[in-house]
C-alpha cells in the first residue's frame, strides 16, 4: 500500500509542478525516481518532524502541495502543534502520508503503533482524515488529494492486504462505498478492517444472518447521509475499527447516530482497542486477535449481538 | 571557537520615527487595557529597519509574490508588527485601538488571512523558522529573488524547533533567509541566563552553519548594515539583535512586571506617553 501510495505521489508530481515530496528518514532508496527526476522538489530531512511540517506550510503558502511521509506515530503525535497551528489553522493543502497506521509495527512496541492517529487529527478544525482499505484504493485516494484545498491525512496500513475495493465503485473523499448490502446487519469500517468484515460477513451468510459491509475510508469529513442510508433498515451496525474506541470511527458513528436518529437508532456495537497502550508485540494479527478484531471474532460477537435483540 | 562578548547596547537616542512607532504601540494598549508591550518595543527598530529600509513590498498588494517576507515568529510581540503595518498603510491606524476586542482583526496574536501583511499565524513559540525555511525553498524553485526574515525571541528559541530549523537551513545553504534573534535577554519568568542559559550564543549559530552578526538592536545604521544584504552567500544570515525589552519607556525597561500586562490603568497609560514625549526623552 505505501509503494501505491508513493507512485500515485510520483505520477501526480510528474504531471503536476506543484507538488513536491518531503521524506524524514525513510529507507534507503525510497522515492530514488522522483528524487533522480525531479531533484528540486524532493526532499529528505532527516529526523526533524517539527520542522519538516512547517517547511512544508511555508512551501504551501507560496503555491506548493506537500506530500510529507514518515511513520505514523512520529508524523501525528511529534508534530501536532505543528500540525494544528502551521497547517490546520491556515488551512493549507499539505498532505500527511502515514506509513504503518494501526498495529502494523506490532513487533517494536506502542512507540511505534499508531492507535490514535485518526481522533487526534479528526478534533482539528479544516483536517480531512482518511484510512484505504488496501492498494488500489489508496491510490485512487492519492489522486483525489491533489485539489483538496485544506490538510489531509492519509492512514496507510501494512501493504500486501487483500484487494477488496472495486475499481467501478468510483471514489471521493468524504463518500462511504457500499461493498456489501446490508440485511440484519451492516459492518460500518475503515482501513484494513473492511476486508476483515467482509470475511466475518461471508461467515454470518453461512449461520443464515445477513450482513452488509460499508467502507467508511473517509473519517472526516463523515459521509453522514450515506452511513444513515445504510443503517436504514439494519437491525443493528456494528463499526469495526484498528484504533482506539475514543475518538475514531465507533465515536463518529454513536454521535450521527444520537445527533440524528436518537431513539430510532438501530442497535450498535463498536469494536476497536480499548483504552490501553498495546502490552504484546508479534505481529499486527496476533494483536488484533488480543483486541477482538479478527474476522472470526467480529462475526461471533456480531452474531451474540444480533441473538440478544431477537430473545 | 571565538567567543563573541555580549553586546550591552549603548544605542543612539531614539528619534522622532522610533518615538512615533512607540506611541503607536501605547495607542493600542490603551484601546485594550492589555497586550505585550515590552516585548514589542525591543523590536522597534529591527521592525522599521526592514519595513523602512531593507524589504521589497507593497502595502496594497499584501500577497505580491515577488515580495520579501517578514515572519514574527516571537507572535507575542504583534504590537510592534502592527504599529509597523499600520504606519506602511497595510490597514488603518485606527484599527490599532480595537486591538483585542471582540470583533477585531488584531488579536494578541497575529493571523495570517486577518491581518494584511503577516505572513504566518504565530504564538505558539518555534514555528516561525521552519515555515520561513519553506518560503525561502519555494522561492528558490520559483526562482524570485524574494529575501525571507524570521524574528524570533531569545526565550523563543529555547524550542528545539528553532534548532532542527538553524539545521534544515544551513543544509538547504538558504542565503535568502535571515533569522534575526531579538535578543532582549529577559524572559516570562526571568533573566534568560537564569531560566536557559542561551550563551554563547553566537556560537551556537556559527556552529549551526549561519553566518552570524551581532548589532546593537536599537542602533538603526548597524541594522540597516547588518540587514541589507545577506551577510555571506551560501550561508544563511543570523542576526543577534542585542535590545532592552521595554526599550524607549523607562520605568518598563526590564520590567518583569511588565511582560504581559492585563490591567493597564488611565495612570499607567499617561506615564507610557509622557516617557514618549520628546520634552521628557530631552530631560
Amino acid at each position: 500500500m505505501r509503494k501505491s501510495a508513493l507512485d500515485a505521489v510520483y505520477d501526480l508530481a510528474k504531471k503536476d509542478p506543484r507538488v513536491v515530496f518531503i521524506g524524514s528518514d525513510l529507507g534507503a532508496g525510497a522515492m530514488d525516481k522522483f528524487r533522480k527526476e525531479m531533484p528540486d522538489r524532493f526532499f529528505m530531512e532527516g529526523v526533524a518532524e517539527q520542522n519538516i511540517i512547517g517547511m512544508a506550510a511555508g512551501l504551501a503558502m507560496d503555491g506548493f502541495i506537500p506530500y510529507v511521509n514518515t511513520i505514523a506515530t512520529f508524523l501525528t503525535r511529534r508534530c501536532y502543534e505543528q500540525i494544528a497551528v502551521d497547517l490546520c489553522m491556515h488551512n493549507l493543502p499539505v498532505r500527511l502520508i502515514a506509513t504503518g497506521g494501526g498495529m502494523v509495527y506490532a513487533p517494536l512496541g506502542p512507540t511505534h503503533i499508531a492507535i490514535e492517529d485518526m481522533a487526534i487529527l479528526r478534533a482539528l478544525p479544516n483536517m480531512t482524515v482518511t484510512a484505504p482499505t488496501d492498494a488500489p484504493e489508496a491510490t485512487r485516494l492519492v489522486n483525489a488529494t491533489l485539489d483538496v484545498p485544506g490538510p489531509v491525512y492519509v492512514r496507510l496500513a501494512k501493504g500486501g492486504d487483500p484487494v477488496v475495493s472495486r475499481e467501478s465503485d468510483g471514489f471521493a473523499i468524504g463518500k462511504s462505498i457500499l461493498l456489501r448490502k446490508p440485511q440484519d446487519v451492516l459492518f460500518i469500517a475503515n482501513g484494513v478492517m473492511v476486508n476483515r468484515c467482509l470475511t466475518a460477513s461471508d461467515t454470518l451468510q453461512g449461520r443464515g444472518v445477513g450482513a452488509g459491509v460499508l467502507n467508511v475510508h473517509t473519517l472526516k469529513p463523515l459521509d453522514e447521509e450515506g452511513i444513515l442510508a445504510a443503517a436504514r433498515g439494519a437491525r443493528l451496525v456494528v463499526t469495526v475499527e484498528e484504533h482506539t474506541l475514543m475518538g475514531g470511527l465507533g465515536s463518529a458513528v454513536s454521535e450521527l447516530f444520537m445527533r440524528r436518529l436518537g431513539r430510532i437508532a438501530p442497535q450498535l456495537v463498536t469494536l476497536g482497542i480499548p483504552d490501553v497502550f498495546t502490552e504484546k508485540y508479534g505481529s499486527q494479527d496476533y494483536l488484533l486477535e488480543q483486541y477482538g478484531l479478527q474476522p472470526a471474532q467480529i462475526a461471533n460477537t456480531a452474531a451474540a449481538a444480533i441473538g440478544q435483540l431477537a430473545a | 571557537m571565538q567567543t563573541v562578548p555580549m553586546l550591552n547596547p549603548v544605542s543612539p537616542p531614539l528619534d522622532a520615527r522610533s518615538r512615533a512607532l512607540r506611541k503607536l504601540c501605547v495607542e493600542a494598549i490603551d484601546g485594550a487595557g492589555r497586550g505585550h508591550l515590552p516585548s514589542a518595543l525591543s523590536l522597534i527598530e529591527v521592525l522599521r529597519v526592514l519595513y523602512d529600509d531593507v524589504m521589497r513590498y507593497r502595502a496594497a498588494e499584501p500577497m505580491w509574490l515577488e515580495r520579501d517576507r517578514c515572519i514574527l515568529s516571537k507572535g507575542h510581540g504583534c504590537l510592534g508588527l502592527y504599529a509597523i503595518l499600520a504606519d506602511k498603510g497595510y490597514f488603518s491606524r485606527d484599527l490599532l485601538r480595537t486591538y483585542c476586542s471582540d470583533d477585531t482583526i488584531l488579536g494578541g496574536h497575529p493571523e495570517r488571512g486577518k491581518v494584511p501583511g503577516a505572513e504566518a499565524s504565530t504564538g505558539a513559540l518555534g514555528h516561525g523558522l521552519a515555515i520561513g525555511i519553506g518560503m525561502a525553498i519555494a522561492a528558490r524553485i520559483q526562482k524570485r529573488d524574494s529575501r525571507t526574515f524570521v524574528i524570533t525571541g531569545d526565550g523563543e528559541i529555547n524550542e528545539g524547533s528553532i534548532w532542527e530549523g538553524a539545521m534544515a537551513a544551513s543544509k538547504h545553504r538558504l542565503d535568502n533567509l535571515t533569522v534575526i534573534v531579538d535578543r532582549n535577554k529577559l524572559q516570562s519568568y526571568g533573566r534568560t541566563v537564569d531560566v536557559q542559559d542561551l550563551e554563547p550564543l553566537t556560537d551556537k549559530w556559527r556552529a549551526f552553519g549561519f553566518a552570524v552578526a551581532d548589532v546593537d538592536g536599537h542602533d538603526v545604521e548597524a541594522l540597516r548594515g547588518a540587514l541589507k544584504q545577506p551577510l555571506q552567500a551560501g550561508k544563511p544570515t543570523c542576526v543577534i539583535a542585542h535590545t532592552i525589552k521595554g526599550k524607549g519607556i523607562p520605568h518598563i525597561e526590564n520590567n518583569a512586571e511588565w511582560h504581559h500586562r492585563s490591567k493597564v490603568t488611565a495612570d499607567d497609560l499617561s506615564k507610557l506617553y509622557a516617557a514618549l514625549n520628546p520634552a521628557t526623552e530631552a530631560a
